[in-house]
């Protein structure tokens, strides 16, 4: 296959970045999507040249570190999968393929296609754990969970922190994260306990950093790979206002 | 913006029902609608709940600038090619400019009735209450003026059908049985609002 790239370059967080054109003429449909770019690293790499630099660790699906818009769409055309589970058989031969680094203020580029989401990291730091004594394992049964609970509990606990549900947001809001992370704890006993103050610290801190606020659009859900429910979103702010009437 | 929302719907259905007096045979009409604008201006409860209204107006509209504004800041650089638009409605993208049109409309709206309701000069009925009936019934004579409500209410039928469902959600309503039961019914509200809105200036034009 035959297929032109459209590349954001951009040297770091202070240079502008521009698009730069490439094409690679011996792509493979089988490829994945990250695989291709290697393939033109090592192409650029055997002229001399500066690599393209992006984010990717598992290649499986699950670690949430690749993403990048791919013809203006977060993880690129297909729903729910990640950028390494792309695969190039999704294009056509001679097809112009834009990638572009998520644009997003509380995502600063640091090169190239790689951002700084450090900001999810923060609204993590601010709650997003339960407090657990240490010691010996305690008796597996003496919590009981329903498997339906353990269910919707993992269901909010598949997000994977990607980032694209911000970068799809028109007012890159980062609610579908936050609502998620608070979610997948408010559904277990275990997690109950420091709802309160979980809650209301993570969207406060969720509120501090430069995400905007959502409206509801839904777009985030279409978008995440991992499908989470916009419902967590709704469940934040119920877990917030009961946090702040008990306060 | 939810609680503001809400309350903007609530208004919706108690001034469309007062409306639909419109719709009576004409001497019917005349008495009954001036009688009743009259009873509503003067009536004291009345008009602390049009300043509660006036106020949610200006709250509603301060929330949204309030919102773009954060959105705007929120957003980095423009994408080159930006297909994100293919995860959601249009509407509910829009909802800064559908609100736009709505307050813009509403902004004739007060200009035309409102204002020389309250102000200026108009002549009486046989009853002695203002003929705000025949102010209505000369001002949908007119096509281009008929259009323009159209076009307004077209907006804000839009503007309910992502705001109504939205505010709920908003609210922190997170059980998907009631979401899918708020859906339907904000679909349900969107569209009669718009109907019923919309057959008053048309029904106005074709027949008087």
């Amino acid at each position: 296959m035959k297929i032109h790239l459209k590349i954001w370059r951009q040297k770091n967080q202070h240079t502008k970045g521009e698009m730069q054109d490439y094409t690679l003429t011996e792509v493979d449909e089988e490829m994945s999507f990250l695989e291709m770019l290697d393939m033109l690293n090592l192409e650029l790499a055997k002229k001399g040249e500066c690599p393209v630099e992006f984010d990717h660790d598992c290649r499986e699906g699950i670690c949430g570190q690749c993403g990048v818009m791919i013809n203006g769409i977060a993880h690129g055309p297909l729903k729910n999968t990640t950028t390494c589970q792309l695969h190039m058989r999704s294009f056509k031969d001679g097809d112009t393929i834009y990638i572009e680094p998520f644009k997003v203020k509380s995502f600063p580029v640091i090169r190239d296609l790689k951002v700084d989401r450090s900001g999810l990291d923060e609204i993590i730091a601010a709650g997003g754990y339960v407090s657990v004594n240490t010691g010996q394992a305690p008796e597996a049964n003496s919590i009981l969970v329903s498997h339906e609970e353990a269910e919707s509990a993992f269901d909010a606990a598949a997000c994977i922190g990607c980032g694209a549900c911000v970068a799809t947001c028109k007012n890159a809001s980062a609610a579908l994260f936050t609502g998620a992370k608070i979610a997948q704890f408010a559904r277990l006993p275990q997690g109950k306990k420091e709802s309160a103050e979980r809650t209301l610290s993570m969207v406060e801190r969720m509120e501090e950093l430069s995400f905007g606020h959502c409206t509801n659009t839904e777009a985030c859900q279409v978008e995440c790979p991992q499908d989470i429910s916009v419902l967590t979103i709704a469940e934040m702010i119920y877990e917030y206002n009961k946090a702040k009437l008990k306060k | 913006m939810a609680l503001t929302g809400l309350f903007l719907s609530l208004f919706l259905v108690i001034h469309l029902l007062g409306n639909f007096q419109l719709l009576l045979p004409e001497e019917q009409a005349k008495e009954q609608y001036n009688l009743y604008s009259n009873l509503l201006s003067n009536n004291p409860i009345i008009k602390l709940i049009a300043y509660v209204l006036y106020a949610t107006i200006l709250l509603h509209t301060i929330d949204a600038i309030n919102l773009t504004i954060k959105a705007k800041k929120a957003n980095g650089l423009s994408y080159v090619k930006d297909n994100r638009n293919r995860a959601s409605k249009w509407y509910a993208r829009q909802m800064m400019l559908l609100g736009t049109v709505v307050f813009a409309f509403l902004v004739i709206h007060f200009k035309d009735f409102w204002y020389p309701y309250k102000f200026g000069e108009l002549p009486m009925d046989d009853n002695g209450n203002k003929d705000l009936y025949t102010l209505v019934m000369i001002s949908f004579q007119e096509l281009w003026y008929v259009i323009l409500y159209a076009v307004a209410i077209l907006g804000l039928g839009f503007h309910l059908l992502h705001g109504f469902f939205s505010a709920f959600r908003s609210l922190g309503v997170y059980h998907p049985k009631y979401n899918r039961i708020i859906k339907s019914v904000g679909v349900a509200f969107a569209v009669s609002m718009s109907i019923g809105y919309l057959i008053i200036p048309f029904y106005i034009y074709f027949n008087f």
